[in-house]
Order: C-alpha cells, then sequence, then structure tokens
C-alpha cells in the first residue's frame, strides 16, 4: 500500500521513529522555555546557550573530573541551573517591572556573551563525547541504537513528571498562582521572589537535560543551540505558550512531521515546522493549545 | 508650541548631519561610511516599527537581506524566473527576460520586492502582538533564511558576487567609491526623509495612538491593523532599501545579511542608540559599525562585547544615547510638562 | 587627502633618490596579508597557524637570500563571510598597502577576494579555498590556487576508492552548491571509473541530525557512503554514523572534504576506516616531521594542515619571485613570473604552476588508523594510494578558464 506514495514502510516507519526522536528534543526544549513563560512572563532566548552549557558542563565533568555520563545527567542541570539562579538574581529580576521585551533583549544579549565565550575558548569544530550505551536493536525496518531509545523514554519522562508537578501538586498551584497574582501570593506568606527565581533555575536545568542528552548524539560545540532555539520558539508559538501540555505534545508532534518531511521531501525538512507556524498563526493565532485572547 | 521646537531642533541636527556627511569622505575611508550609511538606514527603518508603533521586529533582516539579493540578481543577471506550482507536482517556471539593471533600476526592484515580502509576512505577523510579534518574525526570518540558502538565483553559500556597478540612469558613473557615497547620502537622505514625514504626520499620529492604547484607538473605529500592517510594510520597504544600496555598495549579496544575528545587530544599533528617536537610529549604527571595523581582528569578542552592550542597555541605558541625551537637555531646559521619553512597547493585550 | 599626497610625494622623492640598483617595493615593502577563519569552523585548520607558516616562509627565505627588503605579514579573521572578508580586502588594498592576500578557506569568500584582488592588480594565493572555479571560469592572471581543490578531491578520493573496490556509492550531499558541486564532481569520477551511484540523498545545510538520512545509506547497501559536505556537517554525520554502526556493519565513509582537524576532532574511535584525499600529511617524511615539530612548539601541540603547509610554500615561491623581479607593484606580473619559475620547496618538493593558475603536486589518499594502529597523538594516517601530479588535478582544457588559449 505505501508504494503507492513511492516509500517502502521500513523507510516510513524507521523516519517516524527518529522523528519521535526529535520530537523529544523539542518537547524537552520547549517545555522549559514554557515553563518559564508560562510562569514568569520571560522570554528566555539564553534557553539555547543553556542547552550548549549543559553539553559542554557534560563534556567537562567528563574530562576534567572522569564523572561519566550518568553523573552527568544529574550535575549538570544542577550546575547550569546555578548559573540560570545566578543569572535570574542578578540581571533579570530588574527588569520585571517593565515591559516583557526587554526580558527577550536581555537574554538575547546574554545568549550573545555565552556563546562569544564559549566560542573564544573551544573553537567550533566540536568536541567529542562518547556515547554510553554504544550498540542498538534491529527492528527490522531499522536499526535502532539503545542511546536514542533512551533519549526518547527519558525525555517522555522528565516531560510528564513536569507537567504533573505544575499542573497536580500544591507546587505547582502555588507557581500558578504567583504568576496571576504575586502580590496576593506574597500576602499569603509565600515568598514569590524565590519561587520565580527557582522556576528559572529549573526552566535552565530542563535546557541543560537536553544538553547533556544531545551530547553523544550530537557535536559538543558552541553554535549548537543557536539555530536549534529557534525552532523551539516556532514550536513555542504553534504550541501556545499557556499550556504545559501544549508544548509537550507540540514538540513530539513536531518531531514527526519533520521525520516524514524528510522521507517525502527532505530539501523542506528546515522549514517545515516555520511553514505550519505560518499557517497555524493564519487560522488559530493563539496556537493549538494557547486561551483564546 | 513644543512640538514647532522640537522640529526646528530636528531640521538644524540633521543640516548639520548631510553638511558632515558631504565633507566625511576627504577624511575618512568612504567604504566604511557607505557602510555606516546603508546600517543606519536600515536602523532608521526598523526603528519605525519599535518607536513608532511598538512592535519589536526580530526578523528584519529578512527585508534587508532578500532585497539585496534580489537587486544584486538584478544587476547581474536580470531575468527573473519566478517558479509556481506545487512541490509534489512539480515546479514550472515563468521566465521573465529583462537585461541586467542600472543600479537605481536595481535597488528600486530590490525595494519592491522587499515591500511584497513586507505585506505576506506582515499579514501573519500583525495577528500576535509583544513578544509572539517578535517570535512570529524571527522564526518566519529564518524560514527566508532557509529558503535563501536553497534557491538557485542567490548563489547559495557563495552569494552573488562581482555586482557590477553600471552608471546610473546610464550617464552617472560611479565605479569609483567617492562618487557613489554621494549617491548613497542622497539615498540615505530620501529614506531618512521619508520615515521623518510618516511620523509627523497625520498616520504617525494615529500609530502613536495605537501604541499609546490599542484598545481605545479601535474603539475610535481606527483599522488598527491596517494602520501596523501598513507601517510594517514601510518599515520592510525602507529596510530593503537599505539592503539593495549595501549591495551596490560592497557588490555582494551574501546569506550573512538574512542570519537572525543581523537582525539582533540592528536591533542593538538602535537601542544604544535610541529606540524611539529620530537620530538614534542613526548614531548606534555609525557606533556598533566602526566597534565592529576597530576589533576586527578580535574574532569573537566582538561578539562577546555586543551581548554585554545588549544586557548593559537593557538594565541601565534603555533610552539609549541619543535618548539619553535628549533628556538631560529637557531636564536642563526645565520644562515640567514632558516626562522622561519610556519607550512604550506595546502592551500584550493577552 | 592632503597627507596621502605628501606620503606619495616623499615615498616617488625616496625611491628616486635611491638609485635604479635597489629593488623597489611599492611603498617600500613587501606586506602580506594572511586572512582566514581565526574563530569559527575552519579555525584550526588555517587561523594562526597559517599566519605562522607564513612568517617561518619568510624565515626560512631570508636564511637563504639576504633579505634587504622589509617584509610584513598582517593578518585578518574573515569569519566564514563574504562581505566580511571582502570588506577586510578592500581596505588592505585601499588603505594599508597590503600586496599579497593568502591563505582565505571558504569559497564564497575567496571568489569574492578573488575578483576584488583583479581589480586592484594584486596577488592573491589560495590555500584553503577548495573552489574549482578559482581556475576554471572564475580564473583572473592575479589568482594561483595553491594546496587543493574540488575536482582534485573528487578525483583522488572517486578514482582510487573506486580502483580499490568500493565501486557502489550513496552520496550524502549538503543542500547548497559546495556540496553539489562535490557529489556532482564525485559522481563523475565514479561512473567514469566503472562504479555505481545507488542513490543520494539532500541534507540540508547546515544539519544537525542525520540519522534519517544514514538510514537511508544503510538501507542502500551501498559499500561507500560519500559524504559531500564540510566542517561540522561531516563530523555530525561521522559520529552519528559511528552511533548507526554504519562502518562496523561494513560499509566505508569516504569524505570528500576531511582535514586532520576534524581527525583530531572525531577521535580515532569514531573516525577509523574514513577514506579521504589530501595533499599533505605531516608524519609523511622527515622534512614535514621537522616542520611539524616546530608548529606544534608555537601552535599549542596542534599538527600543521595541508593548508597551512600550502601557506609556507605559496609564501616561499612568492618571496622568490618577488626578488628576482626586484618588484612586486605589479600583481599580474608577479603572479606570471611565478607561473614561469618552477616551485620548490622542503614541505611539496618539486612542482609547478599551469597557465590557469593551478599549482600542480601529488595528491595522497589517506584512510584513519583504527585506535590500536595508532602509536601517539596525531597519529592518524596511513597512506592508500599516492596519486601523481599530472593525473591529480583537472586537465588544462577541460576548466574553461579564459586565459587558456
Amino acid at each position: 500500500m505505501f508504494e503507492l506514495i513511492g516509500v517502502p514502510p521500513q523507510a516510513l516507519f524507521g523516519q517516524l521513529l527518529l522523528g519521535l526522536i526529535n520530537g523529544a528534543f523539542y518537547a524537552l526544549l520547549s517545555l522549559g522555555l514554557a515553563v518559564i513563560f508560562g510562569l514568569m512572563n520571560v522570554i528566555n532566548f539564553t534557553h539555547g546557550a543553556q542547552y550548549m552549557m549543559g553539553a559542554f558542563c557534560a563534556w567537562m565533568l567528563l574530562t576534567y573530573f572522569g564523572i561519566p555520563y550518568w553523573g552527568a545527567l544529574v550535575l549538570a542541570p544542577i550546575i547550569v541551573g546555578l548559573f540560570g539562579v545566578l543569572i535570574e538574581r542578578l540581571f533579570i529580576s530588574r527588569l520585571y517591572h517593565l515591559d516583557h521585551l526587554y526580558g527577550l533583549l536581555l537574554t538575547f544579549g546574554l545568549a550573545l556573551i555565552v556563546e562569544g565565550l564559549f566560542r573564544r575558548e573551544y573553537g567550533i569544530s566540536g568536541l567529542p563525547y562518547s556515547n554510553p550505551i554504544p550498540g542498538g536493536t534491529n527492528l527490522g525496518f531499522m536499526f535502532l541504537p539503545w542511546y536514542r531509545a533512551w533519549v526518547v523514554v527519558f525525555s517522555l519522562t522528565v516531560c510528564l513528571a513536569t507537567w504533573f508537578v505544575i499542573e497536580k501538586t500544591q507546587l505547582g498551584a502555588y507557581l500558578r498562582a504567583a504568576t496571576e497574582r504575586p502580590d496576593l501570593v506574597q500576602a499569603f506568606g509565600i515568598n514569590v521572589p524565590r519561587m520565580i527565581t527557582l522556576t528559572y533555575g529549573f526552566g535552565v536545568g530542563l535546557a541543560a537535560l537536553a544538553g547533556v542528552l544531545a551530547a553523544p548524539i550530537y557535536s559538543v560545540n558552541p553554535v549548537m543551540g543557536a539555530n536549534l532555539i529557534i525552532v523551539v520558539f516556532a514550536v513555542v508559538v504553534i504550541g501556545g505558550m499557556g499550556s504545559i501540555m501544549g508544548s509537550i505534545i507540540t514538540g513530539f508532534g513536531l518531531g514527526v512531521i519533520e521525520g516524514l518531511t524528510k522521507v517525502f521531501y527532505p530539501e523542506a525538512s528546515n522549514t517545515v515546522i516555520f511553514i505550519i507556524m505560518a499557517v497555524v498563526l493564519m487560522l488559530r493565532p493563539q496556537g493549538l493549545f494557547g486561551t483564546p485572547k | 508650541m513644543n512640538m514647532e521646537r522640537a522640529r526646528s531642533w530636528d531640521l538644524r541636527v540633521f543640516a548639520a548631519l548631510v553638511a558632515l556627511g558631504l565633507l566625511a569622505p576627504l577624511v575618512v575611508y568612504p567604504v566604511f561610511l557607505m557602510k555606516v550609511l546603508c546600517f543606519a538606514l536600515f536602523a532608521c527603518a526598523f526603528n519605525l516599527l519599535i518607536g513608532y508603533v511598538g512592535l519589536l521586529s526580530f526578523g528584519h533582516a529578512m527585508f534587508f537581506g532578500f532585497a539585496a539579493y534580489v537587486a544584486g540578481h538584478l544587476a547581474k543577471v536580470g531575468t527573473v524566473s519566478l517558479p509556481f506550482g506545487l512541490p509534489f507536482l512539480g515546479w514550472h517556471w515563468i521566465v521573465i527576460p529583462i537585461p541586467p539593471l542600472t543600479p537605481e533600476l536595481a535597488i528600486l526592484g530590490g525595494v519592491l520586492v522587499a515591500a511584497l515580502l513586507g505585506v505576506i509576512v506582515g499579514a501573519i505577523a500583525i495577528r500576535r502582538q509583544g513578544i509572539y510579534f517578535a517570535m512570529v518574525t524571527l522564526a518566519l526570518a529564518q524560514m527566508v533564511y532557509f529558503l535563501c540558502v536553497q534557491a538557485k538565483f542567490t548563489g547559495g553559500e557563495d552569494g552573488i558576487q562581482a555586482i557590477p556597478r553600471r552608471p546610473i540612469l546610464g550617464l552617472l558613473d560611479v565605479g569609483n567609491d567617492f562618487t557613489f557615497y554621494y549617491v548613497v547620502l542622497a539615498i540615505f537622505c530620501a529614506g531618512f526623509l521619508i520615515i521623518y514625514r510618516t511620523i509627523h504626520s497625520p498616520f504617525g499620529q494615529v500609530l502613536k495612538a495605537i501604541r499609546e492604547n490599542e484598545a481605545r484607538a479601535i474603539s475610535l473605529g481606527y483599522a488598527v491593523s491596517r494602520f501596523k500592517l501598513i507601517a510594517f510594510v514601510i518599515s520592510a520597504a525602507l529596510a530593503g532599501l537599505a539592503g539593495a544600496t549595501k549591495a551596490m555598495v560592497f557588490q555582494l549579496a551574501s546569506l550573512t545579511d538574512v542570519t537572525w544575528q543581523m537582525s539582533g545587530e540592528v536591533v542593538l544599533m538602535t537601542l544604544v542608540g535610541g529606540m524611539g528617536t529620530v537620530f538614534g537610529p542613526a548614531v548606534g549604527a555609525g557606533i556598533i559599525i566602526y566597534m565592529q571595523n576597530y576589533l576586527a581582528g578580535f574574532g569573537e569578542w566582538v561578539l562577546v562585547i555586543q551581548g554585554v552592550i545588549f544586557v548593559v542597555a537593557v538594565l541601565l541605558f534603555r533610552r539609549g544615547i541619543v535618548g539619553e541625551l535628549v533628556a538631560f537637555f529637557r531636564r536642563r531646559a526645565a520644562k515640567p510638562a514632558e516626562p522622561a521619553a519610556a519607550i512604550g512597547l506595546a502592551k500584550p493585550a493577552e | 587627502m592632503r597627507c596621502k599626497l605628501m606620503a606619495v610625494l616623499a615615498a616617488a622623492a625616496v625611491s628616486a633618490g635611491a638609485g635604479a640598483a635597489q629593488a623597489q617595493y611599492s611603498d617600500g615593502v613587501i606586506k602580506l596579508g594572511v586572512m582566514n577563519d581565526q574563530s569559527g569552523t575552519y579555525s584550526d585548520l588555517s587561523g594562526q597557524g597559517s599566519v605562522w607558516a607564513a612568517k617561518k616562509a619568510i624565515e626560512d627565505f631570508c636564511k637563504t637570500t639576504t633579505c634587504h627588503d622589509k617584509i610584513e605579514v598582517v593578518f585578518a579573521d574573515h569569519q566564514n563571510k563574504p562581505d566580511v572578508g571582502s570588506n577586510i580586502v578592500r581596505q588592505w588594498f585601499d588603505v594599508d598597502k597590503v600586496d599579497v592576500v593568502v591563505d582565505v578557506p571558504t569559497s564564497s569568500v575567496a571568489l569574492a577576494v578573488n575578483t576584488i584582488t583583479k581589480e586592484k592588480n594584486k596577488v592573491f594565493l589560495v590555500s584553503g579555498a577548495a573552489a574549482s572555479n578559482l581556475t576554471g571560469k572564475d580564473c583572473t592572471p592575479n589568482t594561483i590556487h595553491w594546496t587543493y581543490d574540488t575536482w582534485a578531491l573528487a578525483n583522488g578520493t572517486g578514482q582510487a576508492i573506486v580502483k580499490t573496490g568500493g565501486d557502489t556509492w550513496f552520496f550524502l550531499t549538503a543542500d547548497y552548491a559546495f556540496g553539489h558541486a562535490l557529489e556532482r564532481d564525485t559522481e563523475a569520477v565514479v561512473v567514469k571509473n566503472g562504479g555505481k551511484v545507488l542513490g543520494k540523498v539532500r541534507h540540508p545545510f547546515p544539519a544537525q541530525d542525520f540519522s534519517s538520512f544514514l538510514l537511508q545509506a544503510q538501507a542502500s547497501k551501498a559499500k561507500i557512503i560519500g559524504l559531500a559536505n564540510a566542517g561540522a556537517d561531516t563530523t555530525n554525520a561521522i559520529k552519528q554514523a559511528a552511533e548507526f554502526g554504519i562502518v562496523s556493519g561494513g560499509q566505508n565513509l569516504a569524505g570528500l572534504l576531511v582535514f586532520i582537524t576534524d581527525v583530531h576532532a572525531l577521535g580515532l574511535k569514531t573516525a577509523q576506516g574514513l577514506i579521504f584525499t589530501e595533499a599533505w600529511y605531516w608524519d609523511a617524511n622527515d622534512a614535514n616531521r621537522a616542520f611539524a615539530k616546530e608548529f606544534g612548539a608555537a601552535n599549542r601541540g596542534n599538527m600543521p594542515t595541508m593548508v597551512q603547509a600550502g601557506v609556507y610554500s605559496a609564501v616561499l615561491h612568492y618571496l622568490k619571485a618577488v626578488h628576482e623581479m626586484k618588484s612586486d607593484a605589479d600583481g599580474a606580473a608577479v603572479v606570471a613570473k611565478m607561473k614561469a619559475m618552477p616551485t620548490d620547496d622542503k614541505l611539496f618538493g618539486k612542482g609547478s604552476i599551469r597557465q590557469d593558475g593551478r599549482k600542480i603536486h601529488d595528491m595522497f589518499l589517506f584512510e584513519v588508523k583504527k585506535p590500536q594502529e595508532s602509536k601517539g597523538p596525531w597519529d592518524y594516517y596511513k597512506i592508500r594510494a599516492t596519486i601523481p601530479a599530472d593525473q591529480a588535478f583537472r586537465p588544462l582544457n577541460e576548466g574553461e578558464c579564459p586565459l587558456v588559449k
């Protein structure tokens, strides 16, 4: 049946699976962005740079301290998250009373600084980071490396856990309330600025986690986040910024669509997400899962 | 009355700058000056959108760069092949044979295409505001970037090289950088005056009203979206003018002109110079280009320094250099009525 | 402008008074500009290493010949962008009185510099860039293409691989002009030598994830997967190929543009088995090793790439030509002299420069060693074949260069 489209089923399923894996990265990154924006109304342009820092942190932990991948999976998000906390306290918090666009500009500037410093230090060629789970299994229609399977399972778990915490727990409820009426929430005795700081740190930690996941399969280089972040922006716009579950679903979904495009019309695989974004904006400006104005 | 004083000041400053511009190539390398002028026009066009409509476009490089490509193609090859059809059904091409054009016609072509692109992008982007608008423009600009990478006429990574500089109108030979500089100066002045006229016109007043309080403007019966779209298209067209001119100056159109880093640079120039001020963007452009030139030997330090300037400007110097100067003079003139000009970016309606 | 006028008059007076016997270099100095990528994708294979190589060439030249001449080297970073590069070069020529531009990796920049150099009648010695058009339809009397080009790479790698058994190919191509050219040239060579191309896929440029394309390559069962891309795309593709077990599954990767710095970045475990063509390898003979040792001492232990070796060779030959002519003012004349003189240096041995500006020397087909075969850092290559100089480059009459009658 599939031969009618000129594509054998093996290739199709193979690409779908790979698309799911890419989608995992999109989902994890857009989740971090959505958490930060949803709870702080700040567009974190530094997200791409923090993703890159996560990968570099993993590399540094391995090279200088001999800490392998599994340790880096825990440590790198914490370290980079602390860095995030630092910049939130020092810089971002000063802009809350202003228009949100200044936050965007500030984080853009920070991204330039981080990227520039890493480029200065490490060049662009990319650093090697070995695969912690080499090998794979032959599924018949494709060869699935274990590591890629791990990426999907792990990011899905993290995404769902985050969603659960924010939507279903008391902590999450406080966070959501604090976005809408920080003054009231503060009046109840909850330390709102600290919550916001920790939220930012958490979002940054998610980006760094994605970076650690990426290190073994993509080249660890200072520009790895730069172009990815714009795709993630498109994902977030499509998904609608308000919803956490929306960004998870959209992330995975768009990864799959991108994978399909690679089969049928590979030259467009870079632009298909933007085309979808344009279409969604024409038909449903608030995004697929966003709340209408 | 205050407006008239402001206008006469503006006129005086403009005259002084033009005089400076006429004499500058005797002292400074003309190619550097032309670069500054092109980017100053680009920044002024961008500023029209952010300063007076309150929309931060993070993808303005798409107009700048795409117009550069169009102008370069028209000047070098001329013949235009337009695709139509769907990818799955196969592309078909309409070929319009044109001889290679003289610079002013090539630039005009670039401007028209930029305006058309502005209509398309604007129609999609205007639907959102504030940060969403910024992100949408960024994403669409990235799409244009990828299209430019793929399209045959752009030459991909090579860009369009060796763009010829034919005599303008067939008469004025502009092969010499010195001569061409005055042409570029004239183009800049024209673009600048168009922006100035747009701001200080009834149309500009409506834009200001929309920026201040969109809901009220709607309730007064203004077709707000249409006004925003028109302003967007004007801004896009003038950014295209800057880009097309730049292609003629350097005889080169490349992918750098459509990257998001270029979009970020024009934001930086405007921010440093002063968003929402008349002369700020030009000043900002001059400073940033000078810095890039001066620090060209230092590679990524330029990136880091630009980032630092961004951060410092956003935290401390939101009004930009010209904005701070204006505020300073206002304080000195001790006119209590006018509050310090904080930039009124469009309030997101959600 | 007044100051410039005075400077010109002064210089004229000095040179007139100096007498005809001494060499009359423009502005009294031979100024070389080394322009390349100092901070980005190609900074490791060219960068400051090329600047060192140029200075070493000057040093070695002045050891064998008495240098009355003042020779200066300036350098700049073109950041792989044609507009930055052309800006710098214009300023160098117009304002800074640079006489010759050297290196310039990244074909788009090189093509831009090529045009400007012809316009201003200076000299352009290309070591880093690959575009074979520089000695083809874009050739000028002011440019010499020194180290390698896409045709030589395609021909060397394609032909040699087919002859050693790799007769079925699948191409993974970067979807931009350079990638297309590389694919086109290599495909022509493969087919000409009796091989077959089983399929091709184009990936966006730049790309992060090659998994889907590699999947297709694996499914094709071609013996050789040709990587018609460069830089980060190549290293990414190679890394991910290792992940999918492509090499251990019996297929070989053929990098069409790979440098030793890429292999260093990948590590032997990932890069082993990779086959590609280069013009020069530091560990090939004693002269190269000596040069490499000095280079390493000054460049953080890195070994020189063929691009940096090419810079050395080109600058040395340029200085010889200029010294014989006693003048560097007329770029086209200097280049004509360089073409007339046979080349000879310790790194590339004896060679020559053709009418179209193409420098001729042997090219080599290398294979990356397995980790257990390597005896130390940077010991990466084993040689698979030598392609003699007269076969390594595109035949003179096939290039469409207007200089070739």
